[in-house]
């Protein structure tokens, strides 16, 4: 249910994206998810990678402040509704989304939704409840 | 206008001896009171072996202990100041190295010493009751407003009290109010120019003279002003810590300011050496203040570098000259008339990194549209980064409210890359300033 995201600071400035891909490219890490979100000065790139260790010191290393942290992954319904429903479930039960995003897991062969939510137990008891 | 040219003629035109044998007279006094009164001159007289009675005039001036702005930030808020707290009449403050502002304080004499300067100030520029004088310097704590305000009272003029700001009521002052002496920054003054040629209200103006200080400005720069505005320029000099403004001003010649030697005894010396360097030299400027009560300093090292002449001047007065200061031997800057160091940024972003680390920043100051600006970056850090978009946000917003509050004046902050600013030998280069006077 949990996965480790990495939020990397970008400066809005011209080709600073393009910096850190090819560092990560120059690595060989690859990335599994990302997603951006942007205000006018600058934005936060988040991305799910395959080795979080290593894509962590080789962004530091070049100078890129990169933070991990752990956020809710779960599987999604490959119909139409699956994540609606999966979202009126933190609804009906008064829990709020920061942000969220959605990838194909190659190893699980199936949808999955990243999310970082304000309530993260109650957020676990309403989507993956232990039976 | 008539042309009233001294306030206090006896003072400003007294013969060189005369002069020399009131300023002795004036620091013997000082002297003695500071000794009884005031703890760190004591401190530093001691130190040095020395009492009031080997003080006998000014050939003894070398002699004394330097003071430094570091004394007003030790002794904040009043540790300074030499009468009981009871006979100061008022205090204004100004910007400190750190946080803490450096605070002054005038007795009901001081007032009056203070008044008597700066009307010499526009009874030198020929301005008298029959003038509108509007002034544009800050009010409140700062010395400006207030110091021209008295100034214009005292000669009996209309005083306009505009305080800064507020830039189309001040040119529909200017022009329904019949103001015919502006006073306030060289910037501030190009600012209203260029708005009031914008306006096409140019031949609206009866002003005929301005009194500009509190930054530095060019020759250009006032050429430029007295086109745009249609008045004559007068430069001033002063700086809280010795009165405010009135400590120095122009003559209606413009060659140097006349200091007002008979409250305050001017000293060129080398920064590094403190050796005392003959008239014609650069070097850094110090000041005695040999009638104050409230808050007298002896020897304050201001940190503006320039020259001083002595030879006579053509209006008559015979106090010396100095010139327009030429630069620091600190890193202060000025913006918008503000003192701003360096020194108070690392202040408020290491006591907002919760006083872990310093990030890297550095100041960008330039010139747009004639006015200053002032921008911040500060590199991202680990530290300082996290993962949501409102706390990352909320960053940039609190270090410019922060720095703000403590400065007075507004900053653009800005996050940039971390390792992004450069640095040379290690160090970071702190300050980029752009301007060009």
């Amino acid at each position: 249910m949990y996965i480790t995201q990495l939020s990397i600071f970008v400066e809005n400035k011209f080709g600073r994206l393009s910096e850190i891909l090819d560092v990560l490219a120059e690595n060989h890490v690859d990335i599994r998810a990302l997603s951006m979100a942007d205000t006018s000065e600058f934005g936060i790139l988040r991305m799910i990678v395959d080795d979080v260790e290593k894509a962590k010191a080789v962004l530091a290393e070049s100078g890129v402040a990169v933070k991990s942290t752990e956020v809710i992954a779960l599987p999604i319904d490959e119909t139409p509704g699956g994540l609606a429903r999966m979202v009126a479930k933190l609804r009906d039960n008064h829990i709020s989304i920061e942000y969220l995003y959605a990838f194909f897991n190659r190893d699980l062969g199936g949808p999955q939704v990243v999310m970082r939510v304000d309530d993260v137990k109650r957020a676990e008891a309403v989507l993956a409840p232990k039976n | 206008m008539a042309n009233h040219q001294y306030h206090q003629k006896d003072f400003e035109c007294m013969p060189r001896e005369e002069l020399t044998a009131l300023q002795s007279e004036r620091l013997v006094w000082q002297v003695k009171r500071m000794y009884e009164n005031v703890e760190c001159f004591r401190l530093r007289m001691d130190e040095k072996g020395l009492r009031p009675e080997d003080i006998h005039g000014v050939e003894d001036l070398h002699k004394l202990p330097f003071s430094y702005k570091s004394d007003l930030r030790d002794y904040y808020p009043y540790g300074l100041f030499a009468t009981p707290l009871s006979q100061i009449r008022r205090v204004h403050a100004s910007s400190g190295t750190t946080g803490k502002r450096i605070v002054v304080g005038y007795t009901e004499k001081d007032l009056e010493t203070w008044a008597n300067c700066t009307a010499r100030i526009l009874a030198g520029a020929g301005v008298g009751p029959d003038d509108f004088v509007q002034v544009s310097f800050g009010y409140g704590l700062f010395t400006g407003g207030f110091g021209l305000h008295a100034a214009a009272e005292r000669v009996g003029a209309t005083v306009i009290p505009m305080s800064s700001g507020n830039t189309s009521l001040q040119i529909q002052t200017m022009i329904d109010f019949g103001a015919t002496v502006l006073c306030c920054t060289p910037s501030y003054a190009l600012y209203l120019g260029e708005e009031i040629e914008r306006m096409g209200v140019r031949d609206q103006l009866k002003l005929k003279v301005g009194i500009f200080g509190a930054e530095p400005w060019s020759e250009s720069m006032r050429a430029e002003i007295e086109k745009k505005l249609g008045l004559k320029a007068y430069d001033i000099y002063g700086l809280s810590e010795v009165l405010g403004p009135g400590v120095s001003y122009e003559c209606e010649y413009q060659a140097g300011m006349h200091v007002c030697e008979d409250h305050f005894i001017p000293e060129i010396i080398d920064p590094d050496t403190g050796e005392v360097l003959p008239y014609g030299t650069a070097g850094e400027l110090v000041f005695t203040t040999i009638t104050k009560e409230g808050f007298p300093v002896i020897r304050y090292r201001t940190r503006d570098i320039c020259t001083l002449n002595v030879a006579p001047c053509k209006c008559g007065r015979t106090h010396l000259r100095m010139n327009k200061p030429q630069g620091r031997s600190d890193d202060m800057l000025i913006i918008r008339g503000v003192n701003v160091f360096p020194s108070q940024i690392e202040e408020v972003l290491l006591s907002i990194s919760g006083g872990e680390i310093t990030p890297n920043y550095q100041i960008v100051v330039d010139r747009v549209n004639n006015t200053d600006t002032f921008d911040v970056n500060v590199e991202m850090s680990e530290a300082f980064f996290a993962d949501d978009m409102k706390s990352v946000e909320k960053l940039e917003k609190t270090i410019a409210e922060k720095l703000k509050s403590t400065l007075g004046i507004g900053t653009k902050v800005h996050l940039v890359n971390p390792k992004s600013i450069v640095r040379s030998e290690g160090k970071a280069k702190r300050v980029i300033d752009n301007r060009k006077y």
